[in-house]
């Protein structure tokens, strides 16, 4: 079985190398926020902190939107749907995930940007007072916020297939049960389905949050990336580790080139950790629901 | 003399007509509602009639389930109201997307793009010249590489996992959950720094095809081992009892039962695959015309190019990005739906 050899090669071999690039930099690497290529033989400063912090905003502001609008979707089509809607919009769930990110990206930038930035200035409008949607001067373009948006729209495929999975194996002598003893369908959802399927939802949360993790092509078409960190989400700058590394690409230097690699190290890294634990969440979750 | 009776299934809980006319009522009753208080107020906009007639229609459900059945009735129907508008609002985008990609698309959608290059052309330049044939094949070109590549790896994979259970399985398995969530871009760099870094290697097509790869293996191994799994086991069995070896059994009986399944494990890779551009930004070197050789010169793809019409930024950059996107759905979706038929279809 020489595929396994390779199989286990590819994966050796990735570590490595990243770490390799990992250890060049150091600990700084992690939690500097500053990233300036020396010029001519001047002093070099890699530090991705800004960009940690970005990335970890926008997967949350995707979660907060994408998470309950899937678990929605997920329940109308276990117990709400007619059977000829439930085929077409699982089918259509699916064709969402098979969209390639560019699409995201591309419908992003043109579409979904003049509709979002006038979501943006509603929530400004009138919810300014909470300190994440104030802004310290007024520009809504390319924010975090319509970032964190295309995201939702990418993850929600994914989160409703796991929970939509993990709803229909409710185990049906308890939803009868519910129902005997007189409970609405919503009472019953309420009282068997989601203490039920909790976890599970749980677990596909963080898959959907390890694709918002390494999402590049989409982020980078919508985001303004500047290298700071801003907590403000309305505002119209922020970063993310993957789309930085293809905007910083093209005039990186060898060295810079090095710390991107291990930028791409720190993401995978993340992004796999989350998996693995969102994969351990629902595997669990599936054994006991048999 | 027999008494035959056929018992037709009777739906007592069924909502019969009569008692629709009601809530259908109210919604009309809501929606004229809607439309007097935004002409009245200074709301305006799509946005205010949805959230208005949300709101007001889901009122008058609830008073309507609460006046005849009771508090535990209204709190269902309002949660069938929101989790029925969750629906709608995951559906706005899909429909969305795929209108503005047909109609945005089409702009730019003539015989010439599958006979012209953008050799002679930049992206700004009107929509009638140049095309995109040379992405076209590039893609292809990717497609056929990284399938070659990941086909024979992730099928024996799946089927030590399947079929051997041999004592690496464990770790096997993770490596392959671990691989399923590199992201595309960690796979494009993690390439060029194994190949095009410190050597004098430039991007090529065959480069270019092996993140594609990396990417594709899991997707594929996953499914092909959910579909190993289904082959019953008492033909496994039998073919032991036969006296067959595991490699024989393997080879002749498992195999060939779960090929359809297979085939939509590749077709699945493949189109996990054939829109992937970040991998691409580091390996593919580029090119504006047809390129036939695989190992040398760069190559243009589909999604690269539709990168490259978006980085232009000008008007007819974006068209041209459309048009890219255009085929390349009609390609991920003609696999998806290949995909379905040959998935449907029984194990034999």
């Amino acid at each position: 079985m020489s595929s396994l050899l390779i199989l286990t090669l590819i994966g050796l071999f990735l570590s490595i190398r990243g770490f390799q690039a990992f250890q060049t930099q150091g600990l700084g690497f992690i939690t500097k926020v500053d990233w300036t290529a020396g010029v001519d033989g001047g002093k070099d400063t890699f530090g991705l902190g800004a960009m940690i912090i970005g990335t970890l905003v926008i997967s949350a502001i995707a979660l907060v939107i994408g998470v309950p609008l899937s678990v929605l979707t997920a329940l109308f089509l276990t117990f709400y749907a007619p059977e000829r809607i439930k085929k077409a919009l699982v089918t259509l769930v699916d064709l969402m995930a098979s969209f390639p990110s560019i699409l995201f990206g591309l419908w992003g930038f043109i579409v979904l940007m003049p509709m979002a930035e006038y979501w943006a200035k509603l929530i400004h409008k009138y919810l300014d007072w909470i300190p994440v949607f104030s802004m310290p001067s007024p520009a809504f373009t390319r924010s975090p916020f319509i970032a964190g948006v295309v995201l939702a729209i990418m993850i929600i495929p994914i989160v409703t297939s796991v929970s939509r999975e993990i709803f229909g194996q409710t185990p049906l002598d308890r939803i009868q049960a519910a129902y005997a003893l007189g409970a609405t369908r919503w009472a019953m959802i309420k009282a068997v389905v989601l203490p039920f399927g909790a976890s599970g939802v749980v677990g596909g949360a963080m898959l959907g949050l390890g694709r918002a993790l390494g999402e590049t092509v989409a982020v980078y078409s919508v985001l303004n990336i500047v290298f700071k960190v801003n907590f403000h989400v309305l505002y119209g700058f922020g970063g993310n580790i993957a789309s930085m590394i293809v905007g910083k690409w093209g005039e990186a230097s060898l060295t810079e080139s090095k710390a991107l690699l291990a930028a791409g190290f720190v993401l995978f890294v993340m992004t796999l950790l989350v998996n693995l634990l969102a994969n351990y969440i629902v595997r669990k979750t599936v054994k006991t629901g048999k | 003399m027999t008494i035959t009776a056929t018992v037709t299934p009777q739906k007592p809980w069924k909502v019969s007509r009569r008692q629709q006319l009601p809530s259908l009522g109210l919604l009309i009753g809501a929606a004229v509602v809607t439309y007097a208080i935004v002409a009245m107020t200074p709301m305006k906009g799509k946005l205010a009639y949805l959230l208005l007639f949300f709101i007001l229609g889901t009122t008058f459900q609830l008073a309507l389930s609460w006046f005849k059945r009771g508090r535990a009735a209204a709190a269902d129907t309002v949660a069938a109201a929101v989790m029925m508008s969750g629906a709608f609002i995951v559906f706005l985008p899909v429909a969305s997307l795929l209108t503005t990609t047909v109609t945005k698309g089409l702009k730019g959608f003539r015989p010439q793009i599958f006979t012209h290059t953008m050799a002679a052309t930049s992206y700004s330049d009107p929509l009638t010249s140049g095309g995109l044939i040379h992405a076209i094949i590039g893609t292809l070109f990717l497609i056929f590489i990284a399938t070659i590549i990941s086909l024979p790896l992730s099928i024996l994979t799946a089927l030590y996992l399947t079929e051997i259970k041999g004592r690496a399985s464990g770790f096997i398995q993770f490596l392959v959950q671990a691989m399923s969530g590199v992201p595309s871009v960690v796979a494009g760099i993690f390439i060029y720094a194994a190949l095009l870094l410190t050597t004098n290697l430039r991007g090529s097509t065959i480069i270019g095809a092996l993140p594609l790869a990396i990417l594709m293996i899991p997707t594929v191994t996953r499914t092909a081992q959910e579909v190993l799994n289904l082959v019953p086991s008492e033909l496994r069995e039998a073919g032991l009892a036969l006296g067959a070896t595991q490699w024989k059994t393997v080879a002749t009986i498992v195999v060939p039962a779960a090929r359809n399944g297979l085939i939509t494990a590749v077709i699945l890779g493949v189109a996990r695959i054939a829109g992937e551009t970040a991998p691409l930004l580091f390996t593919l070197g580029t090119s504006d015309k047809i390129n036939w050789n695989p190992f040398s010169g760069g190559q243009n793809a589909l999604p690269y190019y539709i990168w490259s019409g978006l980085r232009d930024g000008t008007e007819g950059g974006i068209n041209r990005a459309w048009t890219g996107i255009l085929v390349l759905l009609i390609l991920v979706l003609s696999l998806f739906v290949s995909a379905r038929i040959f998935g449907s279809r029984k194990v034999k």
